[in-house]
């Protein structure tokens, strides 16, 4: 029971960073129907971004509270994530609006291999390490969590209410859900359908950072190629929950972070990602718009 | 009067001042992106810990060169590029009024000469010089040729535009033997060119027709079905694994092999595709990409059988029917019979026309498969899902078979490959693959088989000519390693190709069904399907 609830944890802190990357895909899918290929190396982006900031705050101060020093590494990282992710959308993506469909894919998946070789070119290709930041560990009844855990689902979870206040009781958000719904409609009504995009790309990026920057507290060390796994499985997650759905990439996030950490605890650490990628098979089989998603509507 | 001329003063300024205000943001957008990534670089220290390392000289350089670079395209470059438009709707590739003004007969003369004269003194010019210099002028004669060549092509345009597939057949077939004889009379020996020969004909040649293939296998699911396949690789693996243990363990053939090899590929295609492909557009897309990341990490994790990541080595070569084999120490080794000197080109001739061979059936397989009942269903699936299934035909069936039909090939692929490489592991069967064989499709114009090859050759020639640029080194200092930049210019060419051409290389459609003259349907008549 007690490693159940362990793995539970565990499971719960690697969905909550899955979740946050989540959301990026499948807001920017529900507003314009792409695959934002790019996504899992804004992550990447964003955790790099961190550490530069980490590695700057060590060099200039002799020593800085790990509180702040994570919120500034936060608030640097979603800056610097959002300005990428907003460019790329404006050179890669906007021109492409309108085209077909595989057009913008092509240039994302460009993208996303321009901007991982990018940093590998100018940061080395090499693992990074860090000193651990955060090494408090709790032992509750048996249970040992960290305080890294328990940051990480604050913060996941404090981001969330935000991000749901945003999307559910702003004009923005108004705009937003409208653009989802009926671009040309939305754009009749008055609603700078350009602006809402760019926005929507921006808060994607800054859950990425955010998440970008819970990783490289977590784990520690960040490579170039650190993009496309956590990429690709945040994408399953908000696939699984259904694409297109925002409390669908949560729960998809978290249930693709139980199955790996139950997987791995209890068959194989080898097949964890088998494991995953066979369940989103599964589910796809029986629910073909995933958990929450709407089911699509043919029209002839 | 006075309107006019003021109208005609702010035509004038205001590009100008538009461009100063552009090069203004995105100097400071560079600057934003960039400060972190190139103005600081993170190594590390003798004790292994990570220590920043300022570069803001290099910085400095990168933003002014992106302000000025914007400058003069929004200011020169965007009002040409709109002039030519306007000159030349119906024009394809090149605008004619600029191919016409950058290829005149004097410059042709000149490079002519210049060709020549460098060819003639290459040895005693090294001498002259110094060797530092002797690698500018390699590089200006390069550019020489090249620029000859393309003066060639650009005279000979509309016969070539007219007879492009004769004349690339043919010229594919003649590569090796022209790589080789050019090679022979500039070394003066025949052994010289054939070792001369073996990166021309494996790096360029195999490796491009590798693609080509691949690309044409994954038309056939994307191009002509519209079913989005992100996973195409683990077909390709699944047939390199074939062969690679079937070959190694059993000792069975190539020529056995290969057609195994297609039909084990073929029925993973339909056993994947089964439950799956009730799925639409992107589901469908999502479940394949992860079917070829679990084929990968099984190939990763079932040591027993696949050797991890370490892989599989010792794949034997492949044989002319048995009759003619490439091993120096076999009795009928092709030097032997010959009774020629011995040398490793031959083998790498006999693997291009192989795979030519084997791109060749796939051209004529869809070429054919076009005009069937199925591969007609195939379009009409691509085109109108709903449309298909009121008029009876059954969906999952017409997408099974295009399923197959693509794994099918890319099995074919896979084998070839373990056996011309003699070594296969998982790293050669990552996501990165598919993605630039579904690059390669959509570059090319999808469903267009010539498109699809020019793409393959642009961008793998291109990236594979990246490693060729030594001559960098003197420019750049002796650091500078233009491998390194070879993916990065390869996701920007990607964007930069698609921003440009959205629709591909070639974007418009042949009819396979038409009622008295063959006319090609424009891209804009073409829907992309969403099946």
């Amino acid at each position: 029971m007690q490693y159940f609830v362990q793995q539970l944890i565990n499971g719960l802190t690697l969905g909550s960073i899955y979740g946050l990357i989540a959301i990026g895909y499948t807001m920017v899918y529900g507003i314009i129907g792409m695959i934002n290929f790019a996504h899992g190396d804004i992550f990447m982006v964003g955790a790099f971004t961190a550490l530069i900031v980490f590695l700057i705050l060590g060099a200039l101060f002799y020593s800085v509270p790990v509180v702040i020093a994570l919120l500034v590494m936060m608030i640097v990282a979603m800056l610097l994530t959002s300005l990428y992710n907003w460019t790329i959308e404006k050179v890669a993506y906007r021109p492409l609006r309108g085209s077909f469909r595989l057009a913008p894919l092509i240039t994302a998946i460009g993208m996303s291999i321009a901007l991982s070789n990018f940093v590998q070119v100018t940061q080395g290709p090499r693992n990074k390490p860090i000193p651990p930041m955060v090494s408090q560990v709790y032992n509750i009844d048996g249970v040992s969590v960290s305080l890294k855990q328990i940051i990480i689902v604050i913060v996941t979870a404090l981001l969330l209410v935000v991000f749901w206040y945003l999307v559910n009781r702003t004009s923005l958000g108004r705009a937003q859900r409208a653009c989802e719904q009926d671009r040309k409609m939305a754009a009749l009504l008055g609603v700078d359908v350009d602006r809402t995009i760019s926005i929507t790309f921006i808060m994607g990026a800054s859950l990425a950072a955010v998440a970008g920057t819970l990783f490289l507290m977590y784990y520690g060390v960040v490579a170039f190629s650190d993009g496309f796994v956590p990429g690709v499985k945040a994408f399953t997650a908000a696939v699984l929950g259904g694409i297109g759905s925002l409390p669908g990439a949560v729960l998809g996030g978290l249930l693709i972070g139980f199955i790996e950490s139950m997987w791995s605890a209890y068959f194989s650490i080898d097949y964890k990602d088998v494991a995953a990628f066979s369940i989103l098979a599964i589910v796809l089989i029986f629910l073909p718009s995933g958990i929450l998603g709407r089911p699509e509507v043919e029209k002839v | 009067m006075a309107v006019t001329v003021s109208r005609e003063s702010d035509s004038v300024a205001t590009p100008t001042q538009r461009a100063l205000k552009e090069a203004f943001y995105a100097g400071a957008i560079a600057l934003g992106l960039f400060v972190l990534f190139i103005g600081l670089k993170t190594g590390q220290n003798m004790s292994n810990e990570l220590v920043l390392t300022q570069r803001w000289g290099l910085l400095a350089a990168v933003v002014i060169a992106t302000a000025v670079g914007r400058f003069l395209y929004v200011a020169y470059g965007q009002p040409f590029m709109a002039n030519q438009k306007i000159a030349n709707v119906a024009t394809g590739l090149l605008p004619a009024s600029v191919g016409s003004r950058f290829f005149t007969l004097p410059a042709f003369i000149v490079a002519v000469v210049a060709a020549v004269l460098l060819f003639a003194f290459n040895s005693s010019l090294a001498g002259w010089v110094g060797a530092e210099p002797a690698g500018y002028l390699q590089f200006l004669r390069a550019l020489a040729v090249i620029y000859l060549l393309a003066c060639v092509i650009y005279y000979f345009r509309a016969f070539i535009h007219a007879n492009f597939t004769k004349l690339g057949i043919t010229a594919l077939v003649l590569y090796p033997i022209l790589v080789v004889a050019v090679l022979s009379l500039n070394a003066w020996s025949i052994a010289g060119g054939l070792q001369g020969s073996l990166k021309w004909v494996d790096n360029f040649g195999i490796q491009i027709l590798i693609y080509v293939m691949l690309a044409w296998g994954l038309n056939i699911v994307v191009g002509l079905a519209g079913l989005l396949d992100l996973g195409y690789v683990a077909f390709y693996a699944l047939g390199a694994y074939a062969y690679a243990l079937l070959a190694t363990q059993y000792g069975l053939s190539f020529w056995i092999l290969l057609p195994a090899a297609g039909c084990m590929a073929a029925l993973w295609g339909v056993l994947l595709g089964f439950p799956v492909l009730r799925l639409r557009g992107d589901y469908l897309a999502i479940v394949t990409l992860a079917f070829g990341e679990i084929i990968r990490l099984v190939l990763i994790n079932w040591r027993e059988v696949t050797n991890g990541s370490a892989g599989i080595s010792g794949i034997p070569k492949v044989s002319f029917f048995g009759l003619v084999t490439f091993n120096v120490s076999d009795p009928n080794y092709i030097a032997k019979v010959l009774h020629i000197a011995t040398s490793s080109a031959y083998y790498k001739i006999f693997l291009y026309y192989l795979i030519l061979g084997l791109c060749l059936l796939t051209a004529f397989v869809t070429i054919r498969l076009r005009r069937l009942p199925v591969g007609r269903a195939w379009e009409a699936l691509r085109e109108d899902e709903i449309a298909c299934r009121s008029l009876g035909i059954n969906t999952t069936t017409t997408k099974l078979t295009a399923f197959a039909t693509g794994a099918m090939f890319g099995g074919f692929a896979g084998s070839f490959f373990a056996a011309r490489q003699g070594f296969v592991s998982p790293e050669s069967f990552v996501f990165l693959e598919s993605a630039i064989i579904l690059a390669i499709v959509v570059l090319g114009g999808m469903g267009s088989l010539v498109g699809i090859a020019v793409a393959a050759m642009v961008m793998i020639g291109g990236t594979e000519a990246l490693r060729e640029l030594d001559f960098l080194k003197q420019i750049f200092g002796p650091d500078f390693t233009p491998e390194l930049y070879r993916m990065l210019l390869f996701g920007m060419a990607m964007v930069i190709v698609m921003l440009w051409k959205p629709r591909g290389f070639v974007g418009s459609r042949e009819p396979t069904a038409f009622l008295k003259e063959r006319r090609a349907v424009s891209s804009s008549f073409t829907k992309e399907g969403h099946g």
